[in-house]
């Protein structure tokens, strides 16, 4: 498992992955996995009203990491369901199983990864 | 072909939890509307209808179909346009264009949303259904967006968490004044801000409902609306944008990229600019999206839309009064109803038919928003 990026020829950086960059048209010329890095929290929220099969409360933040120069931003659960701050630098952690598979709307088989990376505090 | 476009009747049924289906509620929107505006079903040309989810709501496809048979348009032209919360802004757009373009002499738009019957849980997840998967597996709803995007805009602008109540409170009130609101009472601002959290910062009271219900409207060429009306209305100015599938994406969480860029294509097909605007129709699904909307279209500098809320600007008797129907806050939310109900309140303003509501205007704006501003449809109205 990976976190993964995508870089353009113009060395536009987004996450999660397109079939061309979002900004500019090109073709991605490069994968950068972002779940070695650590980012900072730009926003977050508690969420108590969730979802079937979703944990709750459920807290998530919008994470700013930077590769190279060219920040990147990704949405993510807060492990644990941490308390957090506005600037907090945070790092992502592996877990196997977000939401409950097949209890939503979406079937389990669908085209949709279950597992994926929270993020925590920097250790 | 050049044509003016006119708009020379609506109707929306009662917004709550009602008995009705779908197809009872598209209809019921969809006659009252023919009667509105004095047309034979067998002068529709092309029927629109808006909605965003009927099949993952109650099992029922086709209700175009239904519209168009239940109300004997055949053999009409029809269509059903989902655009999510945005469907009935897009069936402005779509209807406007079957006028512009010369295909249609009469049009027919009708959008609906039948949720109550869910669960919210289960409602909530239909919704976020929209979202990408990168962001579905983190159990995101819409609500999240706004709790994040809210908290971002409080600390970025200095800006007091009491001001979002304050939206609740003025379209609470102005809900008041319509009879087919699905809240018709006032709240206070202490109410709102003790309200149960949903989304850290934001409570009960900074969002809007569930809700069933259908709204109308007539379309037509102003030679034709001639013969039917002798006070209707011209969409003057349309335009629609599309933003990230992935929020997170944005550049700015407090900037709505389609909000802008509609609304600029809007206001240069009008000829007009912000400042022309009587009275608007924004899409406050919540709170915060007041805010975002009122600066992207630039009612407000950016950081500022707030002190207008504040100083009583955007109130049923300020300078340029917002939401007067009740906005989708008091007046309710049935997703592909939404941007319909949206053209038909400033359809009312425009030709002096708001009742309780009335403000004096002659040019009307109607933002409808799709996602979190994944889509967006900016509309301008003129009275005639």
């Amino acid at each position: 498992m990976s976190m993964d990026a995508i870089r353009c020829p113009n060395g536009h950086v987004k996450y999660p992955t397109h079939p061309r960059c979002p900004e500019c048209g090109e073709e991605p010329v490069e994968t950068i996995d972002l779940s070695d890095r650590t980012g900072e929290v730009v926003t977050w929220t508690e969420s108590t009203a969730t979802p079937p099969g979703v944990r709750e409360p459920n807290v998530l933040a919008f994470v700013e990491f930077e590769v190279d120069g060219t920040p990147v931003r990704a949405l993510g659960q807060i492990a644990d369901n941490a308390d957090v701050e506005t600037g907090d630098e945070v790092e992502p952690v592996y877990a196997d199983e977000l939401r409950e598979p097949g209890v939503g709307l979406k079937p389990a088989d669908a085209d949709q990864e279950w597992d994926g990376y929270r993020f925590r505090l920097s250790q | 072909m050049d044509r003016e476009v006119a708009i020379i009747g609506g109707s929306m049924t009662k917004f709550g939890q009602r008995d009705a289906w779908i197809r009872e509620l598209l209809s019921q929107a969809g006659e009252a509307c023919l009667e509105d505006a004095g047309v034979e079903p067998d002068d529709v040309d092309h029927v629109y209808v808006s909605n965003m989810a009927s099949g993952e709501f109650e099992g029922q496809g086709g209700i175009m179909n239904a519209v168009a048979h239940d109300l004997g348009l055949l053999p009409a032209y029809s269509q059903r346009i989902d655009q999510t919360s945005s469907s009935g802004g897009a069936g402005m757009y779509a209807a406007w264009q079957s006028i512009k373009s010369g295909a249609s002499d009469m049009t027919l738009l009708v959008g609906g949303e039948k949720m109550t019957h869910k669960g919210t849980g289960d409602a909530t997840d239909i919704i976020a259904s929209i979202t990408h998967p990168a962001e579905y597996k983190h159990g995101v709803t819409l609500p999240s967006f706004a709790g994040m995007t809210a908290r971002h805009y409080l600390e970025k602008f200095d800006a007091p968490r009491e001001s979002l109540a304050k939206v609740a409170v003025k379209n609470h009130e102005n809900g008041t004044r319509n009879p087919k609101a699905q809240f018709q009472k006032e709240i206070t601002e202490k109410k709102a801000l003790e309200s149960p959290i949903i989304a850290d910062p934001l409570r009960l009271y900074d969002f809007c409902p569930i809700t069933d219900g259908s709204a109308a409207l007539m379309f037509c060429p102003v030679e034709v609306a001639e013969e039917y009306a002798d006070d209707y209305a011209v969409v003057s100015g349309i335009g629609g944008a599309t933003d990230t599938h992935v929020v997170h994406e944005r550049d700015d969480p407090t900037t709505m990229g389609g909000v802008v860029d509609s609304g600029e294509e809007a206001y240069e097909m009008a000829g007009i600019g912000p400042d022309d605007i009587d009275v608007a129709e924004l899409h406050d699904m919540f709170t915060i999206l007041e805010f975002l909307q009122m600066e992207g279209l630039d009612f407000a500098e950016t950081g500022e839309a707030w002190k207008h809320v504040e100083e009583g600007r955007t109130a049923i008797d300020g300078d340029r009064p917002i939401n007067t129907s009740g906005g989708l806050k008091s007046k309710g939310h049935p997703l592909g109803a939404s941007g319909v109900a949206q053209g038909y309140e400033i359809y009312e303003q425009l030709v002096g038919e708001a009742g309780e509501r009335q403000v004096d205007a002659e040019t009307g704006l109607a933002c409808n928003v799709g996602g979190f501003g994944n889509c967006v449809i900016t509309t301008i109205m003129e009275a005639r």
